[in-house]
């Protein structure tokens, strides 16, 4: 049982695409940029690859907020992934919130491979954002 | 409704004399009062046992994938749009189905109907207009059968087929409702309330995949629910596994559903599955203005994209 205090942390899965946001965070890092040490990042190869599963999974294994960030639109390496990954999560945020999800679990972004400033701009928002809900309950999986 | 079953039988009969097609799909008397069941007709001397009454509730549409023959299938509204739908995602090829289209008043809910009736038992039902004029033993009872149909058909807005190759009876006038208005109303509920009655709602689920199996489009070789390798989903009715059975499938249907609610009539334990779907389709209906099963050249949404799709949902865009 995580016990809701002023120094909780939460955890955040963040997918983020390896040609664009991933660099993005490289570079916040080679940067030396500081953001809250809340998110654990999965390389996936573009936005359009993540299977809502993902999402779900993370959810239900009892993360505190998803984060997806992509290439911009029109500058994704595979032309038109994120184009794709746009249509697919909007509709996938709003059935989840639909059935009461908070708003602000799931977030998206683009952040390009230059932003490693944006890179912890985001890292940080959702992290305040996903602290103000506090510890996840909805979709997680109840131990036995 | 015995003008259309002679005018059903009639066309079923020419098309397997003519031998156009090799099997009518329809519906049959069922074995106990307002069941009618599907049936296969490959015989012109077998067409009799077709019919069509306000029972003809199955979406027929479901049988129609994986098969080789030519097949001539009988279709409402709904139907009509799943056959549609399976068109353009090529489970089965235009010539080679004959649809027989029937313009649909809504179908009658059985349950509704029992349920009214306060658990005398049916023995006959019969159909004139408007009217269910009930037989029993030792009572007689008349409905008004438009006060028992389906929810799915209380907000239908496609009740006349959108396609057909040979039209069974007269056009219907479609429905004057607001859509989705009932979308609209729960969606006006606090996040807790909306998730309040969900949680209800899947708690009742006892995951049988009756939901699924009765779905004109759930038709993947192996489906998520019984996908190992990888295994996204616990096979348990613990509360997120069902809630995530439910979300995942009600999201494999976003920009296919054709809201014929054989879901929710399948589903044994009465499970509210349309709640999902018709979210859904409000959503891509107002993003992308699309709407399942209506013609066959307009390309899925979730299959295309625009450059300028919104994007409210990003964060800094």
């Amino acid at each position: 049982m995580i016990v809701e205090s002023k120094d909780w942390k939460p955890k955040i899965v963040a997918f983020l695409c390896n040609w664009c946001s991933y660099a993005g965070a490289d570079l916040a890092g080679t940067s030396r940029i500081q953001y809250p040490p809340t998110v654990r990042v999965i390389r996936v190869p573009c936005s359009g690859r993540i299977n809502p599963f993902f999402i779900l999974a993370s959810l239900q294994h009892g993360v505190d907020g998803v984060l997806i960030s992509g290439c911009h639109p029109g500058e994704c390496h595979y032309l038109t992934g994120n184009y794709s990954a746009r249509r697919k999560f909007v509709l996938l945020k709003s059935l989840l919130e639909h059935t009461g999800l908070e708003e602000g679990r799931i977030q998206f972004s683009w952040v390009s491979a230059s932003e490693g400033v944006k890179f912890a701009k985001v890292i940080a928002e959702v992290t305040e954002k996903v602290k103000a809900l506090g510890p996840a309950k909805k979709l997680v999986k109840s131990k036995t | 409704m015995p003008e259309l079953t002679n005018k059903i039988r009639e066309v079923a009969r020419d098309l397997l004399q003519q031998k156009k097609v090799d099997l009518v799909i329809g519906f049959a008397r069922g074995t106990t009062p307002m069941c009618s069941t599907p049936c296969f007709v490959r015989q012109d001397g077998e067409v009799n046992g077709l019919i069509w009454d306000s029972f003809c509730e199955n979406n027929l549409a479901k049988y129609l994938v994986k098969r080789s023959d030519k097949i001539a299938i009988i279709a409402k509204g709904c139907d009509a749009r799943a056959v549609v739908e399976l068109i353009k995602e090529n489970q089965i090829s235009r010539d080679q189905v004959v649809i027989i289209g029937v313009p649909c008043q809504g179908m009658v809910d059985r349950g509704m109907v029992r349920s009214a009736l306060e658990g005398n038992e049916i023995q006959e039902v019969e159909e004139k207009d408007d009217r269910l004029i009930i037989k029993g033993k030792n009572f007689e009872k008349v409905l008004n059968r438009n006060e028992f149909l389906h929810p799915s058909c209380k907000v239908c807005t496609h009740r006349n087929p959108v396609i057909y190759d040979i039209l069974v009876g007269d056009t219907v006038k479609e429905l004057d409702t607001e859509p989705y208005l009932d979308v609209a109303e729960f969606e006006a509920l606090t996040p807790e309330e909306r998730e309040e009655y969900f949680s209800k709602e899947f708690a009742k689920c006892i995951r049988c995949y009756a939901c699924r199996n009765a779905c004109p489009l759930c038709y993947c070789q192996e489906c998520f629910v019984d996908c190992s390798k990888p295994q996204w989903i616990g096979k348990t009715t613990e509360a997120s596994d069902t809630a995530i059975f439910h979300i995942m499938r009600a999201f494999h249907l976003a920009g296919r559903c054709v809201e014929c609610g054989a879901c929710e009539r399948a589903c044994p334990m009465g499970v509210d599955i349309r709640k999902l779907n018709r979210k859904l389709t409000k959503d891509v209906k107002e993003r992308f203005d699309y709407e399942a099963g209506l013609n066959l050249e307009e390309v899925a949404p979730l299959s295309t994209f625009k450059p300028d799709d919104a994007e409210e949902f990003i964060l800094h865009p």
